[in-house]
């Protein structure tokens, strides 16, 4: 049974058994930055690699919550989202460019014997405008798409390919040497955010921080989302549409809202995601990226706000063991994953937990 | 000035310009205007003219005249493909006409409006077949087709006030769903989903209800009591119901139209109308 406006697993396994877990997981995730900071003869200390690895992960379960917003709840199947995610994290590290070269031009520019920055880069030295890009690219963008697609009453398989044409779009757009953002290489070898070194251990615990706090803040939010009316809007329009009109509301306002929300998360885990890597290029607008994302949904069970963050979680977790494992199975795997899950499991392993719990 | 209700009195609605706007009301013996923003001085509050729609040059409908009055129950036949459905379709916006004039009271111009607009200024419409929203149970249905404001925001902070839960508890009462008020509408039978969506109508309060084929799939039982329910509305609302059933036409109608190959083709009583050689000729197709 549907009821995707309800946290399906905290109903069935019992609010307490979802608070303590859920509680257990939070303090793992705060306790990680700390342990990274002990010395590195201690037993307990968690390596860099670790931390960078599950700070990553966490910027993916963003994207997931933020793809599930629209996909689970809406009903609008973006294959798109990577986009959004790298304009944030684009915007991010044309910041962390800029502290690199200091008053020279970023080196790749110097290579292309530029010698003055493009006027789209005016402002990002300063750390503020450099985070209201991060906001402000992706919002608009989703904005502008979404009023002609929604205006135009694009939905169902038809969106989804324009997504997926916008993002394959944007990834030919800044492969250019000419667009001024790296061209094939994009960004990489930064120094500092704010002063602090990019590579030292309190930055990457601050940073990976500030990652929980923004899932924390994510998850609230799609919480009261799902709980307000507005949340039973999406869900009815997801279910029918014509249906909803009849009763008086339009649409169009609706999905725009949602999506443009969603893109600006999928930003914001872009930026926390690029200082943490290391490295953001057009590869992470590649098609394959952004149906990935929504493999981990459809694994974690949609409409559901725990299903995406556990789907992004493990097929993660599992393609970091398998591509060392065994690297050239690895997209083998993933459709073959992604069959099962449709197949067997159309609500997800939370799904099969509730099924569980309910035995 | 008191002027009984007639079914002529409904279908040609004197002009006298010296009325105020809901007036027409009391004119035929409600004693209250009808809602705000809504002018029928006139005693219509739905005129079509002329209308004309067609498809890849198959005309759907071919010069529809129709009046609708304040308060009317109005029964509207017809054979298969004679245009029932895409007759409410120009009326909630979802077709536009290429001829024609369609108003809603004296003042809102149907084809310069949107669907949602035409839903907010007072038209509900029940599809043929019955739309709910599945996910959500009996209640939050209803909760999101009340009368209130629909925009983003509104919906955002949207509060349910005490009023607001009793009138859902009400229309809840009316339809006999207040036991399954919590179960996803998914669940319901098909007779119950059919009252549901009657019900989101009646929490939508419009001023104008537009029913396809409400009581198919019902019990004998259950399409009696739709009969009562729906002659109760008329009255404080206007419906115009599309239906085959003639035996539900018949319990509920003093007014019946015919419509054939897109017009009317009849008007009257439903004993008229069945007497009319004409409709005869359209039914049985000698």
């Amino acid at each position: 049974m549907n009821q995707p406006l309800l946290l399906t697993a905290t109903q069935k396994a019992g609010p307490a058994v979802t608070a303590t877990v859920g509680g257990l997981v939070l303090l793992v995730l705060l306790a990680l930055p700390l342990l990274s900071l002990l010395p590195a003869d201690s037993p307990f200390q968690v390596s860099a690699y670790t931390l960078t690895l599950t700070g990553k992960i966490l910027c993916y379960a963003i994207v997931a919550l933020a793809l599930d917003l629209v996909w689970g709840y809406a009903g609008l199947l973006s294959l798109g989202h990577g986009l959004f995610f790298a304009l944030g994290g684009y915007a991010m590290g044309m910041y962390l460019m800029r502290q690199a070269s200091g008053d020279e031009l970023p080196a790749f520019m110097t290579f292309l014997s530029w010698t003055e920055l493009p006027w789209y880069w005016t402002g990002t030295e300063h750390f503020w405008w450099a985070m209201c890009l991060v906001v402000l690219a992706p919002g608009l963008l989703a904005l502008v798409f979404g009023f002609f697609a929604f205006r135009s009453r694009i939905k169902g398989v038809y969106f989804s390919i324009m997504t997926q044409a916008l993002t394959f779009a944007g990834m030919l757009l800044f492969f250019r040497n000419e667009t001024g953002f790296g061209g094939n290489n994009g960004f990489t070898n930064f120094r500092s955010i704010l002063g602090f070194g990019i590579t030292e251990p309190g930055t990457r615990a601050a940073l990976f921080f500030a990652t929980v706090m923004l899932l924390v803040a994510s998850l609230f939010l799609g919480w009261r989302l799902a709980r307000s009316k507005f949340g039973r809007v999406l869900t009815a329009l997801r279910d029918a549409e014509n249906r909803l009109m009849f009763c008086g509301y339009d649409p169009r306002g609706f999905k725009l809202f949602v999506w443009v929300l969603s893109a600006v998360l999928c930003g914001l885990a872009g930026a926390l995601y690029v200082p943490q890597v290391g490295i953001i290029n057009p590869g992470e607008m590649s098609p394959t990226n952004s149906i990935e994302a929504a493999v981990w949904v459809a694994l974690g069970g949609r409409g559901t706000l725990i299903g995406p963050l556990l789907g992004a979680g493990v097929v993660n977790g599992m393609k970091s063991w398998f591509t060392v494992a065994f690297p050239e199975y690895w997209l083998f795997f993933l459709g073959a994953l992604f069959i099962v899950v449709t197949l067997y499991l159309p609500k997800g392993v939370i799904g099969l937990l509730k099924k569980r719990g309910e035995q | 000035m008191r002027i009984t209700a007639t079914a002529e009195f409904m279908l040609e609605p004197a002009f006298d310009p010296n009325k105020d706007a809901g007036s027409s009301r009391d004119a035929i013996g409600l004693g209250q205007a009808a809602g705000t923003g809504l002018n029928t001085r006139h005693g219509t509050i739905l005129t079509l003219e002329d209308i004309s729609v067609s498809f890849d040059g198959f005309k759907a409908l071919n010069n529809l005249n129709l009046y609708i009055g304040v308060g009317e129950l109005r029964c509207i036949i017809g054979p298969n493909g004679a245009g029932k459905t895409t007759m409410m379709d120009v009326i909630t916006g979802k077709t536009r006409p290429s001829e024609g004039q369609a108003w809603f009271g004296e003042t809102l111009d149907l084809q310069q409006m949107s669907e949602v607009q035409i839903a907010q200024s007072g038209i509900g419409r029940k599809f043929q077949k019955p739309t709910v929203f599945e996910a959500l149970s009996v209640f939050e249905n209803l909760e999101l087709a009340q009368k209130t404001d629909k925009s983003v925001w509104a919906s955002l902070r949207a509060r349910l006030t005490g009023e607001q839960r009793d009138r859902i508890a009400e229309v809840l009462e009316t339809i006999r769903l207040s036991t399954s008020a919590r179960r996803p509408a998914g669940l319901l039978s098909h007779g119950q989903k059919q009252f549901l969506e009657i019900g989101m109508l009646l929490v939508q309060d419009p001023q104008l209800l537009l029913l396809d084929e409400p009581v198919a799939g019902m019990t004998d039982a259950e399409t009696e009591f739709t009969a009562e329910l729906f002659k109760s509305l008329a009255g404080k609302h206007s419906l115009m119901v599309v239906e085959h059933d003639m035996g539900f036409v018949g319990s509920i109608a003093d007014h019946v139209t015919v419509l054939h190959q897109g017009s009317v083709l009849a008007q009257g009583s439903l004993a008229q109308v069945q007497a009319d050689e004409r409709v005869i000729e359209v039914y049985l197709g000698r």
